[in-house]
């Protein structure tokens, strides 16, 4: 029992982030019709806005230690970081530690930001050209990314710790009697993923702007006769679903340490996700993320495994290939979108 | 820049070679030459056949890295490093054979496709004389094999799996290297020292060739000191959360994990595990541990914090104090700034053991050379007396227990060495069952 | 000739004569001059080349008519090189049966698929395929071993129960790939002064293969066949209502294109005898997917412009390292070119990836028809400027 509990929770923490991305690829498809194979490479780049961050608090000056020799027999260099040489060595040690939940801060004008660009700067210009074309620009824009980020951080993973006082571990079973100790940041994530879809979910249910975006994803051309621009609030819809996938990837980091091509390998699997759950339905991309997440998990525990050998190598493509043939359009997918 | 002026030289004089070279062979086949890809000008070409891109990328940097430093003491220039230091004093410092070493370099972005792709290039086309690299051992058998068909010498860089020279070895074929058994034979006792005899162990896999083989050896040598397997578990090499693996190890009863894992897997496993308090567990009275059988202190970076106190093996570590590590490490550290990886060091060691059998062999011949490479015993390299046997083409040095350093002084001092196994320790029978089944067939020359 | 309208024909011969001449037209360069880092034509590159030039056509035949964008073709090339590689281990050498095995398992494999995956379309269909891909790739990779040899890939060894042949030469080595007694790899070397010209037999066999690929892709093209896949692509719907059932047709494409997948895996195995997973990730899907677009998808000679392209970069580009740089640049001042290598040095070598990425985004921005169009303005400029008069400037349309 507390196992299968334990992959539950494993499941909505690898869900949440499935269901993150997915989401950000939901709301740029059903807005702007484009199928943005960028999108991880978005994620991607939150992760390293996080790895920023801490570099920049990171940030020394040098002082040459004559007592001290460093690996060539030379006198050390003592670094001290910049911030604890203005704050005092706690403080300022503190705001180090802190610097993953400070990078959100750093995170969402700069995604933002980046969002605005490629859909006014690229993606704006393929709107009218067929989906193969998208996939091919955007592809080509992912790669440009990955090795602009690879040129400047390296290709071997960047360790980003969580906070020390949310690193430890947690019993979220002593309230029921059992005992189920999980990560804290991991509890973290979670919570953090599902107050993002949240706010994203009201925000398009009860403000006039998300009910117009909503009007625009269900009938672009009547919104538009109607004298509203809804390529503006479309170009908005972008960064804000480029911040997700940033805040995503930011918040990412300390489960595991992000590197350049994280957001390939999360590529496939998230438009699996998109898919399943139905093109341009954001509740069917979040079901999808989490209940792959849960599904993946338990095909990795260790009865399942023993009874299909390799069965957690292919889970979710053997999902996906169930649902997509006896649900034609995914879960929750709507009639006539992306079937051309 | 005295480099730049110097390759100004060595690009005119190629080129005047080159022509003069050429002129009297109009309409022969190349199947006139004795051996594949015969330097006939002055100068040789290598192939360095690393990594470019893709998860490996960094440490394929640092191979090239090496490589260069290795080019560039062979043609006598910097200040000599390891050749200085090397049992051997037939290199001269004036190239191999008084022709001046030239290199080309691939990319084999860990796919052995592309690897081989890269290999076959340098061979058609750039006429390289022997090919090195690689840093997975996937990678490495299927390069090694091609070099065997085509008649090159290959010298394996990083290859941990013991098929490498065990099924799959091959007579034209070398490795540096250590292997999954020696990890296992050397770590053990480190282990039984550590954590006693009465221990059970949990396996996490990468579902692969290599996964396999050092899931058999270090499972052999932990239960035949007498601890107890509960379970072996496979986890796909696309992971990238392993929370859904580690999580059964908190009930299952065992109180050490090992991490059969390498780069980013590795990264991700030992960072997950550490998440779900698996240090600071206690299991049948006794603190639960982790090891991880093969470091690379390259990605240990990745895993920060987490890897203190946590046990592996190295094939080699900048911190050791022989005269050969020592020079290595002065001139590698001199030229680019920091200290070598391990990777770094073997296929250093591997260009010198190269050049040193063609200098000691007179010919480039990869007959020659395999002859004079077989059965060599030398020193001076930085892992003491080192032996290449002639039944498999493997080097048997001594093998280094490493652990996370608890208070590390840079951002390179991450392991710091527990234990140097000796080479007897590590050695194993040719025909031993984990290494049989393949065949070095005979030497090919490509005549 | 051959059946084929004058155009067809002339573009025919015009491959025809360009794969017979690529030693000589791949290898612009001499030997040792700076600028022979850019020749091609070295056997191994031209057979890839050829290769990945039939794996793109067969791809183009169900993408470029149907429109329907599998994901998942590299399972059909990788299936058809492990087929050829046991048939290497089993029964004989000789290429032929290699070939064939791997054409026949390939097209089985592709009607399993296709069956299934054609039951939907648009990215419906590029999932399922994609994810019959993935899943073959990571049971290849892991349970599969026995069969596949895993991680490093299905080799062949000194004791292979081959049933027509020997296990091993006389010399004891592992015998090579032939064609009833030529060998594949074997190569004459023409070298005309500083020049030196390889002719690989492996690669002619390729190329022949190529041609009547080529061919048989021109006659689907032109066939009342092909005319249906087009119509299936412009409009779907309104041919069911007409009462007539696409899947046949769509499904006869697929198996199509998964057995020009499976010729092209079955002819990499026989230059090379040797089977990576790799072959079958999505990644290398995604690589031929580019070729044909990059190409001009719908197009005869797009797709192997495209396959030409990507392979070009990926084993030249990422073999331009610094010490090669410097010597591009050495008539410069010292300043000047340490500048201009560290000003190239980001988009060559270890940064071939960089530079693939901007050249896809380059060609899908200005070149919507891909390579094929740009050719195709190319001419339109030039007939503009030689008639002097001004032409209707209509879209322009692929060349089909």
């Amino acid at each position: 029992m507390d196992a299968i509990l334990l992959q539950i929770l494993n499941g909505l923490d690898k869900g949440s982030a499935y269901a993150l991305i997915a989401l950000g690829l939901t709301l740029i498809f059903g807005t702007l019709g484009v199928v943005n194979f960028a999108h991880g490479a978005l994620f991607m780049i939150g992760a390293f806005c996080a790895v920023t961050v801490q570099r920049l608090l990171n940030l020394s000056f040098e002082v040459v230690d004559p007592d001290k020799t460093d690996f060539l027999g030379q006198p050390l260099k003592v670094k001290t970081p910049y911030v604890e040489a203005w704050f005092g060595p706690e403080m300022g040690g503190a705001i180090i530690d802190w610097a993953v939940p400070l990078a959100i801060l750093f995170a969402i004008p700069i995604m933002i930001g980046v969002g605005y660009v490629m859909e006014r700067g690229l993606i704006k210009h393929f709107y009218k050209r067929p989906h193969a074309d998208q996939i091919l620009v955007t592809f080509g824009l992912a790669i440009v990314l990955q090795e602009v980020v690879k040129y400047f951080y390296g290709a071997n993973p960047i360790q980003t710790p969580a906070p020390e006082s949310l690193n430890g571990i947690v019993n979220l079973g002593a309230v029921i009697g059992m005992d189920i100790v999980y990560p804290v940041w991991r509890v973290v994530y979670f919570l953090f993923s599902v107050v993002i879809i949240g706010g994203i979910f009201s925000f398009l249910q009860f403000t006039t702007f998300g009910m117009v975006v909503r009007a625009g994803m269900a009938d672009r051309e009547t919104v538009g006769l109607l004298g509203i621009n809804i390529d503006r609030r479309f170009t908005i819809m972008f960064g804000i679903a480029a911040a997700v996938a940033g805040l995503a990837g930011v918040m990412y980091t300390p489960i595991n340490s992000p590197n350049y091509h994280m957001g390939m390998d999360f590529l496939v699997l998230s438009f699996v996700v998109v898919v399943v759950g139905g093109m341009g339905s954001l509740p069917g991309a979040v079901l999808a993320g989490f209940m792959l997440g849960v599904l993946e998990s338990f095909a990795s525990m260790n009865e399942i495994k023993s009874i299909i050998p390799g069965i957690d190598q292919i889970i979710i493509y053997v999902v996906a290939i169930i649902i997509l043939l006896t649900r034609p359009r995914g879960l929750m997918g709507r009639k006539g979108v992306m079937e051309d | 820049m005295t480099n730049t002026v110097s390759r100004r030289g060595v690009l005119q004089r190629g080129a005047i070679a080159g022509a003069g070279v050429a002129l009297p062979t109009i309409f022969t086949a190349s199947s006139a030459a004795a051996y594949t890809n015969e330097p006939t000008g002055g100068t040789v070409t290598l192939g360095f056949n690393v990594p470019q891109t893709g998860a490996y990328a960094d440490e394929g940097a640092d191979e090239l890295r090496a490589y260069e430093l290795a080019v560039e003491h062979l043609n006598g220039g910097g200040d000599g490093g390891m050749m200085n230091t090397f049992s051997s004093k037939a290199l001269q410092g004036n190239g191999i054979l008084g022709k001046k070493v030239n290199f080309v370099t691939g990319d084999t972005q860990t796919k052995s496709d592309a690897a081989r792709a890269s290999a076959k290039s340098m061979i058609e086309k750039d006429g390289a004389v022997m090919i090195t690299g690689g840093s997975s051992s996937g990678v490495a058998i299927a390069v090694q094999g091609l070099c065997q068909e085509a008649g090159v010498i290959f010298m394996a860089g990083l290859t941990h799996s013991n098929d490498t020279t065990g099924k799959d070895k091959k007579a034209n074929g070398f490795r540096h290297f250590f292997n999954g058994y020696m990890s296992a034979a050397a770590l053990a006792p480190v282990l039984k020292n550590l954590y006693g005899t009465d221990r059970t162990a949990y396996h996490l896999t990468a579902d692969y060739t290599w996964g396999w083989t050092q899931e058999e050896s270090i499972a052999a040598a932990t239960e035949a000191m007498g601890w107890n397997t509960v379970n072996k578990v496979r986890t796909p090499l696309a992971a990238t959360d392993f929370s859904s693996y580690i999580a059964p190890v908190l009930n299952s009863g065992a109180d050490v994990l090992v991490l059969n894992h390498y780069g980013g897997n590795m990264v991700n496993s030992l960072t997950n595990a550490v998440q779900f308090g698996l240090r600071e567990k206690v299991v049948n009275g006794k603190n639960f541990e982790i090891v991880v059988p093969l470091y690379s202190r390259l990605m240990a970076k990745g895993a920060g914090e987490n890897v203190k106190g946590i046990h592996g093996s190295t094939n080699w570590h900048w911190t050791l104090q022989d005269e050969g590590s020592k020079a290595f490490v002065k001139s590698f550290g001199t030229k680019y700034g920091f200290p070598p990886s391990q990777a770094a060091h073997t296929v250093y060691c591997q260009t010198m053991l190269y050049a040193d059998a063609a200098q000691r062999a007179g010919t480039f011949n990869p007959c020659g050379i395999a002859e004079a490479l077989e059965g060599y015993e030398f020193d001076g390299l930085g892992n003491g007396k080192t032996l290449y046997r002639a039944d498999d083409h493997q080097c048997f040095k001594d093998v280094l227990v490493v652990r996370g350093k608890e208070n590390p002084t840079s951002e390179f001092d991450l392991l710091e060495v527990v234990e140097v196994t000796p080479r007897a320790q590590v050695e194993y029978a040719p025909d031993h069952p984990m290494f049989a089944g393949g065949q070095l067939g005979s030497c090919n020359s490509g005549a | 000739m051959f059946g084929l309208e004058k155009r067809d024909t002339s573009m025919l011969i015009i491959v025809a004569v360009l794969t017979m001449f690529a030693p000589f037209i791949l290898n612009p360069f001499p030997a040792g001059s700076a600028l022979a880092q850019f020749n091609a034509g070295y056997p191994d590159l031209m057979q890839r080349f050829v290769i990945f030039g039939i794996f793109a056509i067969g791809f183009n035949i169900l993408f470029g008519l149907t429109g329907y964008l599998s994901f998942g073709h590299a399972a059909f090339l990788g299936v058809g090189s492990y087929s050829a590689v046991w048939m290497f281990k089993l029964l004989s050498m000789n290429v032929i049966p290699a070939i064939i095995l791997s054409v026949i398992v390939a097209g089985l494999f592709s009607l399993l698929i296709g069956f299934v995956s054609l039951r939907r379309s648009g990215i419906y269909f590029s999932i399922l395929t994609l994810a019959f891909a993935q899943m073959s790739f990571n049971l290849a990779y892991s349970v599969l071993t026995p069969i596949t040899n895993g991680e490093t890939g299905l080799q062949l060894t000194l004791n292979d129960p081959r049933v027509l042949g020997v296990s091993a030469t006389a010399d004891g080595s592992i015998p090579v790939t032939n064609l009833f007694g030529m060998e594949m790899r074997s190569t004459f070397e023409l070298a005309v002064g500083p020049w030196a010209f390889q002719f690989n037999a492996g690669y002619y066999l390729c190329a022949v293969i190529l041609l009547l690929a080529f061919y048989l892709s021109i006659r689907i093209f032109r066939s009342p066949f092909g005319m249906m896949l087009r119509a299936v692509k412009s409009n779907q719907q309104r041919m069911n209502y007409t009462g007539l059932n696409t899947r046949p047709y769509t499904l006869a494409a697929f198996v199509i294109s998964g057995m020009y997948a499976g010729l092209a895996g079955g002819l990499m195995a026989s230059m090379d005898p040797l089977a990576g997973a790799e072959r079958m990730q999505w990644t290398a899907s995604g690589e031929v997917v580019l070729m044909t677009i990059l190409g001009g998808a719908g197009t005869l000679i797009g797709p192997v412009l495209g396959a030409g392209f990507i392979k070009y970069f990926e084993n030249i580009f990422s073999k331009i390292n610094d010490g090669v740089l410097h010597s591009w640049f050495s008539f410069m001042p010292d300043g000047l070119e340490n500048a201009m290598v560290t000003l190239i040095h980001p988009f060559v070598g270890k940064g071939w990836h960089l530079t693939l990425g901007i050249l896809f985004m380059l060609v899908v921005i200005f070149l919507p028809g891909g390579l094929v169009e740009g050719g195709q303005r190319i001419r339109k400029w030039a007939k503009n400027k030689r008639s002097g008069g001004e032409t209707p400037t209509g879209k322009t349309e692929p060349a089909e």
